[in-house]
């Protein structure tokens, strides 16, 4: 049985969201508020496990009163406020985001992105055939995992799940600015060289593909890498006492990676790099 | 956290860069990577650092110019040095030192020559000058010539900043040369520049002319019946005594006789809003600040400057500074702060050695320190220098920057006043709303409030650049209109338009004069008068030149945190380069994308500078015609 946190009982914020009235415990967001009525807000730089950095702005609505947009990501919901999720304002600045992060960068492995692209008649296409983009070679350094930053759309998850909202190692940062701004260990060296421990959890959290299991990486480039096809187990990490869940995701009788579930409440998807990528001696077949 | 800092060493220059800032290193814990010497037996059984060290994460910066003024670049052994001594992970500090365009982490050469190649200079010749210097330097010049946005510089345009690493530098004054040792730092400005000039201040900074005294920037110095410029070309910048016998600290004096509570009620009842740009009421900002119950309080100054076409903040810096540091300490005390911030944009080094002697002073003559003028309030200012970054103006990404991360703007809420410098209630200030409160205690809210209209009262500086007779800055009560600004500053016939409120702002047509400069008349008119940028453009300058020039002023200078921004800003410069050179039906589609994109900018950036960074082409193309 998983232990449900339940906390201090809170107050409920009244409000409303596209006419309708909206009842929210006290420091829920708006998206939350959106999901509890069931409305799809796209988003990419939400996690669930995280405090977004909301800087993806694909998620905008209209608050009533407001100069600008508001993230519905993170704007909390406030008492009286009027909200409202689906109008052309919301829907332009969404699909211009699309359009923008489509030209620039590689959402082939974004899941929902071409879902988005398709309903907001985003058309990435139209800023020419010169229109900057990344322009990043993977980096292939490591046998663990490799950093495609040419699909990075600079969500800053990696950063928070490697610095101080999770893993404590601080070995990724966003480094130059503006168009040129890229995620990067110290000195730009090789993940080799900086003080990455290899727990994964950017990986675990990467909304785009942008940093994946080599496996991954290799059978995509081989054309063998088939979703469809994998079944997906969980069970618990043998290798010390902590117990942290696995979901070990299989494909012709091949682990070909490991996630773990972000809904526990001990370990939130987190894992070392024994669980993450030590799975080989389970398959070995010498 | 389990902090890793690689292999690399500094070298003795860069250690010795860092300890002038920090000290030595207390302990084993915190000296470079392997260096056994400082080893104690206490270092053997204990291990120290942690959170006291953590708490100087605010040292980062400042010890990132330590190591860049004293060699001129960032090496990896250096920073791993200062993350070491701080505690900060390398891989953040990295990110930090590549945020600024001033520092580098590439070796090159201990020279840098910052040409300004922005609005106002291009126009004045920053190209030719470029060509020209690279030229006479040659290759192997040791010198390195680096393009760079406004220097605020513009009244004598075009301008150059040359920065010399070496030893001895320091908080602020350019230290005596030690016998034997290498060449000092120094630093040289160049306005207006000629080759001949710039090559010989880039070859030899120390020895470089001096500059004309900012009285120059100001026509009608000297003039009767100036408010904030009075004592500008009046006053000797460097002398207290002289500050105090031109009516300095009287409005001090005046302030703890009416307390914090009345303080504020003067700043409000006269009508004071920040001029900063974005005009927001000072009285509410310090009331709102003052009544937060979470210390300590405090006070920023925003001196970051970086707004194309501004000058005015360097003006009342480098003529009285002073009546800042009065200015602060009023502040300070209203909103019950006991330390302020000066954030000082990195390229102003002649208002950095003024204001650290006028701090030195004050705090030598008690009207800085533990008992302000023996009224038993604390007050003292530090100054934090930038490193090139405009975005660092921006009232919270300034936060980050002083706080040691990178300067990007923080979402809101939480607003300043409540969670704001080192998540503490805080009110920021430009350097002019700072110095407006000295003659609102001086002279009574009334009588202040009786300046200028209802809404906007008071007197407001003007930065007036580009094609007139007079450039410089400007006092007038609010109202004036532009046309009557334009006349003091000798209007050319040929005037096609006029950038108000700077590369944020929009621009107005020449046969538009009756715009009363004050926020309602200018926002009645479509515009927005911003930092107070007046910047006129004849009919010899092609527009389109100057509105890729804007372009690639916000593409460069955008964060990149959010994706409207970071991207936006590139594709608006690349449809400005597809039509430079056309006009109408052929400009057409790129003026739609232009106008789907910029909506989507100032509707979903994060800061204003993605929402605004629209405004002027937009204002070009609407009301200039600029592609038709
Ligand atoms: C991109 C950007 C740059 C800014 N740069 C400056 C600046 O250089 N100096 C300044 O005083 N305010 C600047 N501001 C405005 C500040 O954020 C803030 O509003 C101001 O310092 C508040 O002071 P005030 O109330 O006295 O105007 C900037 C704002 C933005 C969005
Ligand atoms: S690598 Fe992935 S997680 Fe990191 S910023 Fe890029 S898209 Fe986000
Ligand atoms: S993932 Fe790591 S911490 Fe978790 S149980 Fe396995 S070995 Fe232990
Ligand atoms: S609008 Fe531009 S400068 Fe502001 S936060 Fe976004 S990317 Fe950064
Ligand atoms: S999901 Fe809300 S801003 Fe990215
Ligand atoms: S100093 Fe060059 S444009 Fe301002």
């Amino acid at each position: 049985m998983t232990a449900i946190p339940l906390g201090v009982p809170r107050r409920l914020v009244e409000f409303t969201l596209d006419g309708q009235e909206a009842r929210v415990p006290e420091g829920s967001t708006i998206l939350d508020a959106c999901r509890a009525a069931g409305k799809d807000i796209p988003t990419l730089c939400e996690g669930d496990t995280l405090t977004p950095k909301n800087a993806c702005r694909v998620c905008v609505v209209e608050v009533e009163g407001a100069r600008t947009l508001a993230p519905a990501c993170s704007r909390k919901a406030e008492a009286g406020m009027e909200v409202r999720t689906d109008t052309e304002r919301a829907r332009h600045s969404r699909k211009v985001v699309l359009e923008l992060l489509a030209s620039s960068v590689n959402l082939s492995t974004t899941p929902r992105a071409a879902e988005w692209i398709k309903e907001y008649e985003a058309k990435p296409d139209r800023f020419g055939p010169d229109a900057a983009r990344v322009d990043e070679e993977p980096r292939v350094d490591n046998d663990l995992y490799v950093r495609d930053y040419d699909k990075c759309i600079l969500c800053y998850k990696c950063v928070d799940a490697c610095g101080d909202q999770w893993q404590n190692t601080f070995a990724i940062s966003v480094v130059g600015r503006g168009f040129d701004a890229r995620i990067a260990v110290e000195h730009d060296a090789p993940l080799t060289d900086s003080a990455c421990v290899y727990c994964g959890n950017c990986i675990e959290v990467c909304p785009t593909g942008a940093l994946s299991f080599k496996s991954e990486f290799d059978m995509r480039a081989a054309g063998t890498w088939n979703e469809a096809e994998q079944t997906e187990t969980t069970t618990v990490c043998a290798y010390c006492g902590v117990g942290c869940n696995l979901t070990l995701h299989v494909q012709d009788n091949e682990i070909v990676k490991v996630t773990s579930p972000h809904d526990n409440p001990v370990t939130h998807g987190n894992l070392c790099i024994k669980g993450r990528f030590g799975y080989q001696h389970v398959q070995n077949r010498d | 956290m389990d902090l890793h800092f690689g292999d690399s060493k500094p070298t003795d220059e860069e250690r010795e860069a860092v300890d002038a800032l920090l000290g030595p290193p207390g302990s084993a814990w915190e000296a470079p990577f392997g260096d056994s010497t400082v080893r104690s037996e206490a270092d053997l059984r204990w291990a120290r650092g942690g959170r006291a060290a953590r708490e100087r994460r605010d040292l980062l910066l400042p010890g990132l110019h330590a190591v860049n003024d004293r060699v001129g670049w960032i090496s990896d052994g250096a920073l791993d040095y200062l993350c070491r001594r701080l505690t900060v992970p390398p891989a953040e500090a990295y990110g930090v030192a590549t945020f600024y365009s001033m520092f580098s982490v590439k070796p090159r050469p201990a020279t840098v020559l910052h040409v300004c190649t922005d609005v106002v200079c291009a126009a004045a010749g920053s190209a030719e000058l470029c060509a020209a210097v690279e030229g006479r330097l040659g290759l192997g010049s040791g010198v390195s010539v680096e393009r760079s946005p406004c220097l605020g510089l513009c009244e004598r345009a075009p301008a150059a900043l040359v920065v010399r690493a070496g030893s001895g530098a320091g908080a602020g004054a350019d230290a005596p040369h030690e016998p034997g040792a290498e060449k000092p730092y120094a630093t040289a400005v160049i306005a207006p520049a000629t080759p001949e000039a710039t090559v010989l201040a880039a070859s030899a900074p120390e020895a470089a002319e001096p500059e004309p005294p900012a009285s120059l920037a100001v026509p009608q110095a000297g003039q009767p019946g100036l408010t904030l410029l009075r004592r500008i070309g009046v006053v000797d910048p460097a002398s207290l005594d002289d500050y105090r016998s031109h009516g300095g600290y009287a409005a001090l004096r005046r302030a703890f006789t009416l307390g914090p509570a009345g303080v504020i009620r003067e700043v409000t009842d006269a009508g004071l809003v920040g001029r900063g740009g974005a005009a927001f009421p000072t009285g509410v900002k310090w009331k709102a600040t003052a009544s937060q119950p979470d210390r300590p309080h405090y006070l920023v100054c925003n001196a970051d400057e970086s707004e194309p076409g501004t000058f005015k903040d360097r003006v009342l810096m480098e003529g009285d500074p002073y009546s800042l540091i009065e200015a602060m300490t009023i502040a300070g005390y209203a909103v019950g702060a006991h330390k302020g911030y000066l954030y000082l944009r990195g390229e102003y080094p002649r208002a950095l050695r003024l204001l650290s002697n006028a701090i030195g002073q004050a705090r030598a003559r008690g009207l800085l320190g533990d008992d302000v003028l023996g009224q038993g309030y604390a007050f003292d200012i530090e100054i934090r220098r930038g490193a090139g970054a405009y975005i660092c103006g921006e009232e919270t990404a300034l936060f980050n920057s002083i706080e040691g991360y990178r300067g990007e703007p923080r979402s809101k809420p939480p607003f300043p006043v409540e969670k704001g410098l080192f998540g503490k209630p805080t009110a920021e200030n430009n350097v002019e709303t700072l110095v407006n409160v000295l003659p609102i205690l001086t002279m009574g809210a009334e009588a202040y409030a009786a300046i200028g209209t209802e809404k906007s009262t008071g007197p407001k500086l003007f930065c007036v650049s580009g094609s007139v007779e007079r450039p410089g800055i400007y006092e007038l009560p609010f109202g004036a209109t532009l046309g009557e600004l334009l006349d003091l500053a000798g209007k050319p016939g040929n005037l096609r338009a006029v950038l108000l409120g700077g590369a944020a702002g929009g621009f107005v047509r020449a046969d538009e004069m009756d715009i009363p400069l004050t926020f309602e008349g200018t926002r009645a008119a479509g515009t927005t008068l911003g930092s107070g940028v007046v910047l006129a453009v004849d009919d010899t300058v092609p527009l389109p030149r100057i509105l890729l020039r804007i372009a690639e002023f916000f593409r460069d200078e955008s964060c990149g945190q959010c994706v409207p921004c970071r991207v936006g800003t590139v594709r608006q410069e690349e449809a400005l380069h597809r039509i430079a050179e056309r006009t109408g039906a052929a400009a057409a589609g790129d003026i739609a994308l232009l106008r789907e994109v910029g909506r989507a900018m100032r509707d979903a950036s994060i800061c204003g500078l993605g929402q605004t960074a629209w405004n002027a082409v937009e204002s070009a193309i609407d009301r200039l015609g600029a592609y038709e």
